[in-house]
């Protein structure tokens, strides 16, 4: 299945949680912000959280900045 | 002398000198030039993680948030949507509810769209964020920006990364007149001369990225600015001498051998 990623196609097998997409990507998640489908995610629910196909998902960190 | 503590939001800052996270050559050297400058708040922006490449550092790695406090910009917005988006999401990586609120114009001269600013101003006020909006050196953009709620007004000295400093003298002393929140000149500043004048007009603090990372010796460079920020934060409270288009002598002219 797809899901858009950071605005590129991203291929999963199966539907999964946002943390168990992050701890896969070796994204900690106390250093992101997360979208779901243009939601913005509460740190807390990133467990509750199913990314399935079609979905987006934005994941944005801080860089630096002027 | 004594002065009265920088305060924004009900949050006392040691320095008036708030300084950008970006440009740098490497982290290392950005977290150095943090130290010579003394900054005890610097300015970060909110992007996309990049998921093919994990092998960057981390640029909170070489900030030590117990001691520095983190202000998430919207830089790259150029609607009130997407600025109010990019905050939120600030918000939500964690550190804080304060922004600094950037609406872009144009691409060349990032010039804020003012009227795009107050909007995204008024959302966010509305949903308790400290905003802190980077506008222009109109003193009505700023009266209304206040109006909306902004915890400070940020105009611009020059476009950013200019190095032009303040390009109306004028315009940013009256802003301090007018304005009942901190004053912070950001964007433009090139170097030392241009933070102390913008010290010098009243300012409450000033805020710069590039005069720093980009100059030859950043390091060298955020010491100067220190210097600089508080030399002129002095002059301003030490009340300077008028202007005259005549000279007055220092020296007595009376007796003067052989006169």
């Amino acid at each position: 299945m797809f899901i858009t990623l950071n605005g590129d196609p991203f291929e999963l097998e199966q539907p999964l949680s946002v943390a168990d997409l992050l701890a896969r990507l070796a994204i900690d998640p106390r250093r992101v912000a997360v979208e779901h489908n243009l939601a913005i995610l509460k740190r807390q629910a990133f467990g509750e959280a199913i990314v399935r196909e079609g979905d987006t998902i934005e994941i944005v960190n801080f860089v630096g900045g002027g | 002398m004594v002065d009265t503590a920088f305060v924004i939001a009900g949050r006392t800052f040691r320095s008036r000198l708030i300084v950008g996270t970006g440009k740098y050559s490497s982290h290392a050297v950005m977290a150095q030039a943090h130290a010579a400058a003394g900054a005890d708040m610097v300015t970060v922006a909110v992007r996309r993680v990049n998921i093919s490449d994990r092998s960057r550092e981390s640029l909170l790695d070489y900030i030590d948030t117990s001691t520095i406090f983190i202000l998430p910009n919207t830089a790259g917005c150029y609607t009130a949507d997407e600025a109010v988006r990019t905050a939120r999401l600030g918000r939500e990586a964690g550190l804080s509810n304060w922004v600094k609120l950037e609406v872009i114009g144009d691409e060349r001269t990032l010039f804020p769209d003012n009227e795009a600013l107050l909007e995204a101003t008024r959302t966010l006020v509305r949903e308790g964020f400290v905003v802190l909006p980077y506008t222009n050196d109109d003193p009505i953009a700023c009266r209304k920006l206040e109006d909306a709620g902004a915890a400070a007004v940020m105009p611009l000295g020059a476009p950013i990364g200019s190095g032009l400093g303040i390009q109306n003298v004028n315009n940013i002393r009256i802003i301090r007149e007018f304005a009942r929140v901190p004053v912070i000149v950001d964007a433009g500043v090139g170097t030392a001369s241009d933070a102390a004048l913008a010290m010098e007009l009243g300012a409450d603090g000033v805020l710069m990225n590039t005069a720093i990372a980009g100059a030859q010796e950043p390091i060298a460079m955020a010491e100067a600015m220190k210097h600089a920020v508080i030399a002129g934060r002095l002059a301003f409270l030490a009340g300077r001498i008028p202007r005259k288009s005549y000279a007055t002598a220092s020296s007595p002219v009376e007796g003067v051998v052989g006169r």
